[in-house]
């Protein structure tokens, strides 16, 4: 009896298309910038420090895409755990200096590691908090979503203040993620690379637990239609607090990321990168992972190519991206749900 | 009343209200175990909001709601679904992203797919087996619909609450449906039916209740119903002709 239900006849099922253009959008900026640069060289480099910065957004962007793109929360306080993630993290990194500048590879790694852990742990439990005191009394009703979180992102910045200072504080990568490797003329910095490779870690386990896993399924259901989801026996308010505190780790690993990126930051790190998030979110169409991700990476990409080309349109080019980008599929790169 | 046997699921004097909108004003309904009753009555007369009060998709805000001799009025709805109470809501809704298959194996509470359900569910619905890994967006109108009623009978219920399944639907499909509902009801299974189309309740219904106003003006057997054309034009009026 499972049989016909396991192996139906493939020509039968009717497929949706592979929309394969957004996918193909990052590389056809990068080839298009090319002339736009000149030289070959800085143009890679340009492209591999774009990856990895759009990794990077990706990262950070990830968590508000799940919170902002499938429960419809418009959290404005995302970037309080961001910036949390990176305090997090040098708090973690400093008093390991030791570590940090030891010339062991494992000593550096292990260092690392610690400090992405501790961003996400603490991120999580801010997170789970948030959501009971801020999010939850606010379901549903936008205007009031967008007080109380950029309230909360507020707070949460105060608090930062008071527990870290005012002050830029600096940190150093790990010894070993320091450095660029030559690639013909090409500088390639060893932390883009190692960011390119989480980025793209989290890309896949968020891809395969919202395919292949029943969570997932539950999660895509409940955007799109939460009350049937209930009248069918699940509960779906333990399952979006779950969902709102992955978002929130994810921030604080992008959090501890960023930092680790920029070396020197204010408690407004992440309020900074905020709109840079609602970009890409809006841009990849709610909820969508992979259009998230390309939305990233055209983020990342674009920043690099106008920085170098016309720096003083740099500000403005990701706004234009967007613009472009919604002129084109009004709903983003890749549309989710109706909502 | 023709009961056709204990009371299932019972509403006593159950009042809704939606925001400033007072709809339901004291609702009594039995729902007999085993059979099909048939809710009827005009738009707007609180049908669907009587089912979604059932459900605990709306709060009643006085009444009581019973269902297998437990009170449920205050409870939530994956409580109540839980009970083993399948609910294909007007609107159908499926969840369109989501395959087929995806759309079964969520309404399994165990996430299993029994095979006689789904041998039974594909005699039913052939398009179901046709486009178990086909979007659910992209099926037609009656194809959502069988959908729908699939996801609430794949796996066995106490009681199905179904919100019009034939608006909107060619002839042809609202056949199939009559006949699968009559096979529904032959393996014991409690039905409680929104419908507009007369002739169709009269084809599946053992008891009605008539609905004007958020209240029941009118519990009774379909037979008598059926019988007593005048009692027709009284409680369901012009809607009915245009269904006959």
């Amino acid at each position: 009896m499972s049989k016909p239900v396991t192996a139906p006849s493939a020509s039968d099922i009717p497929r949706r298309p592979l929309d394969w253009l957004p996918v193909a959008l990052p590389l056809i900026v990068a080839v298009a910038s090319l002339p736009l640069i000149g030289n070959p060289w800085t143009w890679l480099t340009l492209t591999i420090a774009g990856l990895a910065m759009g990794m990077i957004i990706f990262t950070v962007s990830s968590g508000l895409m799940l919170v902002f793109g499938l429960m419809d929360v418009l959290n404005f306080g995302h970037g309080a755990f961001i910036a949390l993630g990176a305090y997090v993290g040098l708090s973690v990194l400093m008093p390991l200096t030791p570590w940090v500048e030891a010339t062991s590879v494992l000593l550096n790694s292990a260092v690392f590691a610690l400090a992405l852990c501790a961003g996400v742990v603490v991120a999580g439990m801010v997170g789970l908090v948030f959501d009971r005191l801020l999010i939850q009394p606010v379901y549903g009703n936008h205007l009031k979503q967008i007080l109380m979180t950029t309230g909360g992102l507020i707070i949460v910045e105060q608090l930062i203040r008071a527990a870290w200072g005012a002050e830029t504080v600096s940190f150093n990568l790990p010894a070993s993620l320091r450095g660029s490797w030559l690639l013909g003329e090409a500088a390639v910095e060893r932390y883009r690379i190692v960011a390119l490779g989480i980025g793209s870690a989290i890309f896949l386990g968020l891809l395969l637990v919202l395919t292949r896993t029943r969570i997932g399924l539950m999660i895509r259901a409940g955007v799109e239609n939460r009350e049937m989801l209930e009248a069918m026996g699940h509960r779906t308010r333990h399952l979006f607090v779950g969902v709102f505190v992955v978002g929130a780790m994810l921030a604080g690993l992008g959090g501890v990321m960023w930092g680790l990126y920029l070396q020197n930051f204010t408690a407004s790190i992440g309020a900074q990168i905020n709109v840079l998030i609602f970009i890409v979110i809006i841009v990849g169409g709610l909820g969508s992972t992979t259009g998230c991700l390309i939305g990233a990476l055209l983020v990342g990409l674009t920043t690099n190519y106008v920085g170098f080309a016309a720096p003083k349109i740099a500000l403005f080019s990701n706004i234009l991206l967007m613009l472009l980008i919604l002129l084109w599929r009004p709903q983003g790169l890749y549309r989710v749900v109706d909502r | 009343m023709v009961d056709r046997g204990a009371p299932l699921l019972t509403l006593d004097k159950v009042e809704t209200r939606i925001g400033a909108y007072h709809i339901l004003h004291g609702v009594d309904l039995v729902v007999p175990e085993g059979g099909a009753t048939m809710l009827l009555g005009r738009n707007g007369a609180g049908k669907t909001t009587t089912a979604r009060t059932v459900m605990a998709l709306w709060r009643a805000c006085a009444g009581t709601i019973t269902f297998g001799g437990r009170d449920i009025t205050r409870e939530d709805a994956p409580t109540i679904a839980r009970l083993g109470i399948g609910y294909v809501p007007e609107s159908m809704g499926i969840f369109s992203d989501l395959t087929v298959a995806e759309n079964l194996r969520l309404a399994s509470i165990s996430g299993h797919l029994d095979p006689n359900r789904l041998e039974v569910i594909f005699n039913a619905f052939p398009a179901m087996k046709r486009f178990w890994l086909g979007r659910a967006g992209t099926l037609s109108g009656g194809q959502k619909q069988m959908l729908s009623i699939a996801r609430a009978i794949v796996e066995p219920r106490r009681l199905l609450i179904i919100d019009e399944p034939t608006k909107g639907l060619a002839p042809a499909i609202i056949a199939n449906m009559v006949s699968v509902f009559r096979d529904l009801k032959a393996t014991g299974v409690t039905i409680l039916m929104i419908e507009q189309n007369f002739a169709l309740a009269r084809a599946i219904g053992d008891t009605v209740a008539v609905m004007e106003d958020g209240r029941i003006v009118y519990r009774g057997g379909m037979a008598d119903l059926s019988e007593d054309d005048a009692l027709q034009r009284r409680l369901l009026g012009l809607s009915m002709s245009a269904h006959q």
